[in-house]
């Protein structure tokens, strides 16, 4: 029978009613963990698949201890609102946590929503510090890393290491100044003076011409990157054809594994920078790295943020198994306050213990991109110098402004 | 297009002089779709979830707004989103840290976006067509760059936990329900405000311009103090369409303001039906459904958007509910 265009329409209509009424429905016995990531725009290679993967192996590691444990996934496509509808629709459907969030403004309002619905938020993307400052709650954790170890491991090192006089290209809005602001702090407790600052309109600027050659002009010996991903690779390649690497030192404050991947060690060779994570660490992370590279998209090397993904989820399941899934279900600030009580261990990032504003503690290192010559095999990328113990890493707790810390 | 419009006014004025002047100046069939909307209002945050159905019901009324303009004066306006996004950031910021109640919050919102409108459709409506649509743009990019600097937009983190506060000191907005029946009334409010000034007489001289401006003018209409006022209104509904879903999410983004956003209500409006009364809402359904419900399918949205967009312009290009209004050969 050949259906006429209004049945077509009234069946289509019906169709998209009854898909749209399948709630999660809850059960008493799962666990349900939701990695809200970017799985389409800039940070998808940095976080991403990668950390659906690297959730999924720690649930698989930890195993069954008589409940279940259901990962599901969703793209909050870096916007704040489309994240936070998302968080809100999870929370009141049955998700108990949702883990990873980049992109820090999507974060800072999922957080807030967290606490609403007394869920549970375990962050490992996200840069900003007001997370675990004037933005802290019960329910939250904040694992991986954030701007103030990336500048502290990176500029302080740095800037004492002689490279006393610095220039920033900054990308002109809240996480490029904040950055940069950051960083001058640890340039000036070190020594060090910044000549200047050239701030480039975001987004929309990919031609940083005029923005290096001021920073050339200023002979500052250190060229301070306040931007991320694209446009940090974007100024190195640029800042290379002008030669700006022959009288600068480069120092990108916020720069990954697969930016260095996508750059090449050709062009990335010598560049340092702050990570948390490295694959090629030591042996526990050699043996996680392996582990999950079969499983991880194109077989690549988890980076930072998926190894925190990993190293927060197992040590989330182990509070839910000590607290018993009933309780853990009930309140979010009971299970965030288990996770603080008990000591962190997991292969990615070894012992450490969360703190009462909810930062992850653990040491942070200053890595220098290896030349091709050096690189002994795939992903092989950096050499170790200098790491900063878990106590010094991160903001000290009296500074953060925490109202969890005063009462 | 001229032709289509002319025969759907004929059509419709010849229902509207059968059905008299029906209630509230709503057709026999108008009604019909206004209590099947009343319906859905009542019966879906029952049946689905409700913040859901209230992000539809903000940008039903965003684009019921846009519609007033394009729809009955033929202005394409593509800088909506200024409008919508100065509504959320300022009801955000005055519920923030002011702490003014919901309802004041909602009106200042519209109020400023009204004022923007004020000035906008000052400059714009003094050319018309490509040259209308570019200038609305530019005047919104403006202020979308103004939104990424000023201190109180918070750049790219926005506004964040914005309070609902509670209505009229008594009722508890916190709560999804009660937030859903105080945004459905506000979209009801609005739908049936830019239904009365479609069908006041100020509306027939809006499509009376839409059809011919120079001959309105020559009729002794100052077309331009018309356009300029349809413009106003319209800039004024979106913001408080912006204002109430800021209330409801609780935050005011870039996103709001972007040109994305601008043209996303094209897109709503050309989807559901130009120049009808429920096209928006129903463009505005089937787009917000489709951004929630394909969201794991993430960039595939907007490419399947497109795909829709397309489909829609070159095989039902009076959109959904004008086809379905010329099949039954009724007004909606």
């Amino acid at each position: 029978m050949p259906l006429s265009r209004r049945q077509l329409l009234a069946a289509g209509t019906t169709a998209a009613a009854l898909g749209g009424f399948s709630p999660l429905r809850a059960q008493a016995n799962t666990i349900r963990i939701g990695v809200l990531t970017d799985m389409s725009g800039p940070y998808r290679d940095s976080t991403g698949p990668g950390s659906v993967v690297c959730t999924q192996q720690a649930v698989q590691e930890f195993g069954n201890k008589g409940f279940q444990v259901e990962v599901l996934q969703a793209d909050h496509q870096n916007k704040p609102d489309v994240g936070a509808n998302l968080a809100r629709q999870w929370y009141d459907q049955g998700v108990d946590a949702i883990i990873d969030v980049p992109t820090s403004s999507v974060a800072l309002a999922i957080t807030q929503i967290a606490k609403e619905k007394n869920k549970v938020f375990l962050n490992s993307g996200a840069a900003v510090t007001e997370l675990t400052g004037a933005h802290c709650n019960p329910n939250f954790v904040h694992w991986t890393y954030d701007t103030y170890m990336l500048s502290k491991g990176l500029a302080g090192a740095l800037t004492k290491a002689g490279g006393n006089t610095w220039y920033f290209v900054t990308a002109d809005y809240a996480f490029g100044h904040a950055l940069q602001r950051d960083a001058t702090r640890f340039v000036e407790e070190a020594g060090g003076k910044v000549l200047g600052a050239a701030r480039y309109p975001f987004p929309s600027t990919t031609d940083f011409s005029s923005f290096l050659l001021q920073a050339q002009a200023s002979r500052a010996k250190v060229l301070g990157l306040a931007n991320a991903s694209g446009d940090t690779v974007n100024c190195i390649k640029q800042g290379r054809e002008f030669g700006l690497n022959k009288s600068m030192r480069f120092a990108a404050l916020l720069m990954g594994l697969v930016d260095v991947h996508a750059l090449g060690l050709e062009t990335g060779q010598g560049l340092l920078l702050t990570e948390s994570f490295y694959w090629g660490l030591n042996d526990r992370t050699r043996a996680f790295g392996k582990r999950v590279q079969p499983k991880m998209p194109n077989r690549a090397m988890p980076a930072m943020v998926h190894a925190g993904c990993y190293g927060v989820t197992l040590h989330y399941l182990k509070a839910v198994a000590d607290m018993g899934v009933a309780a853990a279900k009930a309140s979010g600030t009971d299970v965030v306050a288990r996770m603080k009580a008990m000591p962190t261990d997991d292969d990615a990032f070894g012992q450490g213990r969360i703190r009462e504003d909810g930062r992850k503690l653990h040491p942070s290192f200053l890595f220098e991109v290896k030349s091709p010559a050096e690189s002994k095999e795939p992903w092989d990328y950096y050499k170790l110098v200098a790491t900063t113990p878990a106590e010094e890493a991160f903001r000290p707790l009296s500074e953060g402004g925490c109202p969890l810390v005063r009462s | 297009m001229a032709d289509t419009a002319t025969t759907l006014t004929n059509a419709a004025m010849r229902e509207q002089v059968r059905a008299g002047e029906g209630v509230w100046g709503f057709s026999r069939s108008q009604l019909v779709g206004v209590l099947a909307l009343v319906a859905f209002i009542l019966v879906a945050p029952f049946v689905l979830y409700p913040v859901f159905v209230m992000k539809l019901l903000c940008f039903a009324l965003f684009a019921c707004a846009f519609n007033l303009l394009i729809g009955y004066v033929g202005l394409l306006s593509f800088g909506h989103a200024a409008y919508f996004g100065m509504g959320a950031y300022i009801t955000g910021y005055v519920a923030k840290a002011w702490g003014v109640t919901p309802v004041l919050a909602i009106i200042m919102g519209g109020v400023v976006a009204a004022a923007m409108g004020v000035v906008g459709g000052w400059i714009a409506i003094r050319r018309q067509g490509i040259y209308f649509a570019m200038i609305t743009l530019a005047l919104a990019q403006m202020v979308y760059f103004f939104c990424v600097q000023a201190p109180f937009t918070g750049g790219e983190d926005g506004i964040q936990a914005i309070p609902r506060g509670s209505f009229l000191g008594i009722v508890d907005l916190s709560n999804d329900m009660t937030m859903y029946w105080f945004t459905a009334a506000i979209f009801l409010a609005g739908f049936l405000l830019i239904h009365r000034i479609i069908h006041s007489p100020f509306g027939q001289v809006l499509k009376a311009i839409r059809e011919n401006e120079p001959r309105a003018t020559s009729l002794g209409y100052r077309t331009d103090d018309f356009k300029l006022m349809a413009f106003i209104l319209s800039a004024g509904l979106a913001g408080i369409a912006g204002a109430t879903k800021s209330l409801v999410f609780g935050i005011a983004t870039l996103t709001d303001v972007h040109w994305a956003m601008s043209g996303e209500v094209v897109l709503m409006t050309l989807v559901g039906g130009l120049g009808t009364v429920f096209g928006p809402v129903v463009g505005a359904a089937v787009i917000v459904t489709m951004q929630n419900y394909l969201a794991e399918m993430g960039a595939w949205v907007t490419v399947i958007q497109g795909a829709i967009f397309v489909a829609c312009v070159l095989a039902f290009r009076r959109g959904i509910v004008g086809e379905i209004a010329n099949l039954l050969k009724v007004k909606l």
